[in-house]
C-alpha cells in the first residue's frame, strides 16, 4: 500500500508538513493511516544489519530470564506487578522478536512495538542498574524507537516534535528571532527591579554560554528572566547564543537519530562560534542527557565530550552557593518539609546526585529524601516523552502513582524538581491525585532567597 | 566398558576441551570486535582510565554476594545464586579426583579440597538449583520469561554434578554413572560457547562494557563511580 499523507516513513522537514500534521487534531487521521502502513522489511533488515552490534546482540542473547529487572521498573510496580510489564519481557517480545524474525514483521506487530516502546518504557535506565548482566533495557528501547521511527510507526506528537527540531532546531516553533526578541523583552520587563540587568546575545569569549528549553521563551519566559537575574547577582560574565540557543531533544524521544545529530550540532556550532569557557544548560534533564552526554556521539566527536565543558544548572547553582557568588538569606530558607526529585537523565545517567544535596543544604531547613533516592530514584512518570502523548495519557497517569506514593511517604509539602519533564509530571500528579503539594524549579525559589548586593538593588523610591 | 572409558577420556575429552577453550576465546574476540564506539555511544579508546575504573567497579561489586543494591533487594535469590555458582565453579576445579587425573596426565595439579567439602558444595549447589527451578515456576515475573531452553540449560549444568556425586559415592552402577558424568561434563563444556552458558565469559564482557559506559559517559568523569 502507498504510504499515508501524514503517516509515512519520511520525517518532517518543512514548515508546511509540520502545520499539516499539527492540524490533524490528536493525530486522528494520522493513526487511521497508520493502520494501512506497510512495514519496509528490507529497510528494517538493513538497519538491523548495520546498527545492531555486539552490545545489543549480546544483551538480547544472554538474558538469563531471572526477573530481577521486574521490581526495578516503576511501570511494573504501578501496574500491579503485571508480568507483561517486566522489562525483559517488554524488550524480548518486541526487539527480541524483530531480531529473531530478521525483520519479517507486519503492521499489527509494529503498532504493538510502538505502543510498548512509548507507553511501557520511559527509558529511565533503572532496570539496567538492577540486571546482573548489566543489560540496559532502557537503552534498547531507545534503539527500538529508532527502528520504529524509520518505519513510520511513531506516535503523532513525537513525529511533530522531531519535525520541530528539523525545522526550528528547537522542540517548539520558536525562531531565532522569536528567541532573541523574548530575551530583549524579559530584560526590559525585569530591568526596573534589577538595574543593570541584561541578557547578552552572541557575546564572544564569555565565561558562560547559557542554553534553554524552547518551552521557556514560548510559555514560561519568566524562567529566562530569572536565570538572567541569578547570573546577574552572581556577577557572571555570560551570554546566550542566537543560533544554537535550544538544547532539548524530542528527536531523541522520537528515535529520529538524524535529527538528534542536527540538533546538537546547532549548539556545538554556537560553542565554536562564541568560544565560551563553558556551557550551562537550564533546568532540564533530557536536554543535558541529549546535548552533553549522548550528543558528542551523534556528532561523531571522538573524545565523547562537548566542544566546551558543559554543566547542568544544578552544577552551576551548587558552585555559586559554595563559592558565595550567591548568598542565601538564612531567614528566607525553606522551612516547610521539602523533597528533591532525582531526574533520571542528569542523576542516574550523569552522576549529579551530590549537587542536589549540596544545594538543599543551603536552602532548606527540613529536607527529606525520597525512598529510594539519588541514582536509585524512580522515574517521575513522565519521562521519555510520556508526558506529551495523548494516545498514552491513561498509561502515563497510572505510572504517576509511584512518584505520588514516594512524595507522600516523605511528608514533604514542596517538591523541588530542576527538570522540565519531572516538573510537568509532578504538576500533573497533583492535578490527577490532589495530594496537596507544591512543586518548583530552583530559579524562582532562589530569587526569593538570595541576598542582593547593595550595588544591584533598585534605587529607593 | 574399557574402550568407552578410553574414548570419552581420550579423543572426546580432547575434542570437548578444545571446543570449550577455542569457543570461549572466539566468543570473546567476536564480542570485542563487534563493539562500536559511536553506535554504543561509549568512547572505548578515549578516557581510558575512566573506562577501566568503571569496568572494574562494575564487575567487582556484582561478584560479591550482596555487593550491589540489586543483590541486596533480592536476598533469597542472591543466596541461592551464589551458592549455586560457588558449587559449580569450585568443585570441578579443585576436586581431588580431577586433580589426580590432571597429575597423572599432565604432571601438575591444583590445590585441592577435601572430599567432604566437595560433597557439601555439590549438595548445596543441587539444593540451590532446585530452589532456582521452583522459583522459575512459582514467580509470575520469572515464569513469563521462562521457556524450555531455560530448563535445558539448567539440566546441562546440573547433570555433571548429579552423575559425579553418584559416582563419587560409589553407589551401584558406578561404571554407568562415571561414563554419564564424563559425557555430561563434556556436553556442558561444548555447550558453553554456543548457548547462554556463554555468560561464563560474556558476563565479564557485558558488565565491563556497561561499567565503561557509566565510568566515561554517564557520570564517571564528573565524580565518583556509579553506586551499584
Amino acid at each position: 500500500m502507498p504510504e499515508g499523507k501524514l503517516c509515512n516513513r519520511k520525517p518532517i522537514n518543512t514548515k508546511e508538513e509540520l502545520h499539516e500534521l499539527l492540524a490533524d487534531k490528536s493525530g486522528k487521521q494520522y493513526y487511521q493511516e497508520m493502520n494501512e502502513l506497510d512495514v519496509d522489511r528490507g529497510k528494517l533488515q538493513a538497519m538491523l544489519q548495520k546498527s545492531l552490534k555486539s552490545r545489543l546482540k549480546t544483551w538480547l542473547e544472554i538474558c538469563a530470564h531471572c526477573g530481577l529487572c521486574a521490581d526495578s521498573c516503576f511501570l511494573y510496580l504501578a501496574n500491579n506487578r503485571d508480568p507483561k510489564q517486566v522489562p525483559s519481557y517488554k524488550i524480548q517480545s518486541t526487539l527480541g522478536e524483530i531480531v529473531k524474525r530478521r525483520g519479517n514483521v507486519d503492521n499489527t506487530f509494529m503498532q504493538m512495538v510502538m505502543d510498548t516502546a512509548w507507553s511501557k518504557c520511559t527509558c529511565c535506565n533503572r532496570c539496567g542498574s538492577y540486571c546482573p548482566f548489566g543489560i540496559d533495557m532502557g537503552i534498547m528501547f531507545g534503539y527500538l524507537r529508532g527502528l520504529c521511527f524509520a518505519q513510520g510507526f511513531v506516535p503523532w506528537e513525537m513525529k511533530i516534535g522531531s519535525g520541530m527540531h528539523r525545522v526550528y532546531r528547537a522542540q517548539m516553533d520558536v525562531t531565532v528571532e522569536d528567541w532573541v526578541d523574548t530575551c530583549e523583552w524579559m530584560a526590559e520587563e525585569y530591568e526596573d527591579d534589577w538595574p543593570g540587568l541584561c541578557i547578552p546575545v552572541d557575546k564572544e569569549g564569555a565565561d558562560i554560554m547559557y542554553t534553554v528549553n524552547a518551552r521557556e521563551p514560548k510559555h514560561y519566559p519568566e524562567d529566562i528572566a530569572e536565570a538572567a537575574v541569578l547570573f546577574h547577582l552572581a556577577g557572571e560574565n555570560w551570554t546566550v547564543p542566537g543560533e544554537g540557543w535550544e538544547e532539548t531533544s524530542l528527536a531523541m524521544f522520537a528515535g529520529d537519530w538524524e535529527a538528534c545529530k542536527l540538533q546538537v550540532e546547532s549548539v556545538y556550532d554556537a560553542m565554536h562560534r562564541l568560544k565560551p569557557k563553558r556551557m550551562v544548560v537550564t533546568e532540564c534533564g533530557h536536554a543535558y542527557r541529549a546535548t552533553v552526554i549522548e550528543g558528542p556521539y551523534w556528532a561523531g566527536i571522538k573524545t565523547g565530550k562537548t566542544p566546551v565543558e558543559s554543566f547542568h544548572y544544578v552544577e552551576w547553582v551548587a558552585e555559586a552557593l559554595r563559592t558565595g557568588k550567591l548568598k542565601i538569606d538564612p531567614a528566607k530558607k525553606i522551612k516547610e518539609p521539602v523533597t528533591y526529585q532525582d531526574s533520571c537523565n542528569y542523576i542516574r545517567n550523569a552522576g549529579l546526585a551530590d549537587c542536589g544535596r549540596e544545594i538543599m543544604s543551603y536552602i532548606a531547613e527540613d529536607f527529606r529524601e525520597m525512598t529510594p533516592c539519588r541514582e536509585n530514584n524512580f522515574c517521575c512518570g513522565g519521562g521519555g516523552g510520556f508526558n506529551g502523548m495523548g494516545r498514552y495519557r491513561a498509561q502515563r497517569n497510572v505510572g504517576l502513582k509511584i512518584k505520588r506514593d514516594q512524595i507522600l511517604a516523605t511528608g514533604a509539602k514542596l517538591v523541588i524538581s530542576p527538570c522540565h519533564n519531572c516538573w510537568d509530571a509532578i504538576r500533573d500528579l497533583e492535578e490527577v491525585f490532589h495530594i496537596g503539594i507544591k512543586w518548583s524549579f530552583l530559579k524562582p525559589l532562589l530569587i526569593g532567597m538570595v541576598e542582593v548586593p547593595e550595588h544591584l538593588r533598585p534605587p529607593e523610591e | 566398558m574399557y574402550p568407552i572409558y578410553q574414548f570419552v577420556t581420550g579423543p572426546l575429552a580432547w575434542l570437548s576441551l578444545s571446543i570449550f577453550f577455542i569457543g570461549v576465546i572466539v566468543r570473546l574476540i567476536l564480542y570485542i570486535r563487534g563493539l562500536d564506539w559511536q553506535a554504543d555511544r561509549v568512547t572505548y579508546h578515549a578516557n581510558v582510565s575512566y573506562g577501566v575504573k568503571g569496568a572494574l567497579r562494575s564487575i567487582f561489586f556484582w561478584l560479591i554476594p550482596f555487593g550491589t543494591r540489586s543483590w541486596r533487594a533480592n536476598p533469597g535469590f542472591t543466596l541461592m545464586f551464589f551458592v549455586f555458582h560457588a558449587g559449580l565453579l569450585i568443585t570441578p576445579v579443585f576436586l581431588q579426583a580431577h586433580n589426580i587425573l590432571l597429575k597423572e596426565r599432565w604432571g601438575f595439579s591444583l590445590w585441592t579440597i577435601s572430599d567432604k567439602t566437595a560433597d557439601i558444595l555439590t549438595i548445596a549447589m543441587l539444593v540451590a538449583a532446585t530452589f532456582l527451578i521452583l522459583r522459575r515456576i512459582a514467580l509470575a515475573e520469572v515464569r513469563i520469561l521462562t521457556n524450555a531452553y531455560d530448563y535445558i540449560i539448567m539440566a546441562i549444568a546440573v547433570a555433571p554434578f548429579i552423575t559425579g556425586f553418584l559416582a563419587s559415592q560409589n553407589v551401584s552402577g558406578y561404571n554407568l554413572w562415571l561414563i554419564l558424568h564424563i559425557i555430561s561434563g563434556e556436553i556442558m563444556l561444548v555447550a558453553i560457547p554456543f548457548t547462554k552458558l556463554s555468560h561464563f565469559i560474556l558476563f565479564f564482557c557485558s558488565r565491563a562494557q556497561l561499567g565503561m559506559d557509566f565510568g566515561i559517559k554517564r557520570g564517571g568523569m564528573k565524580g565518583k563511580g556509579f553506586a551499584w
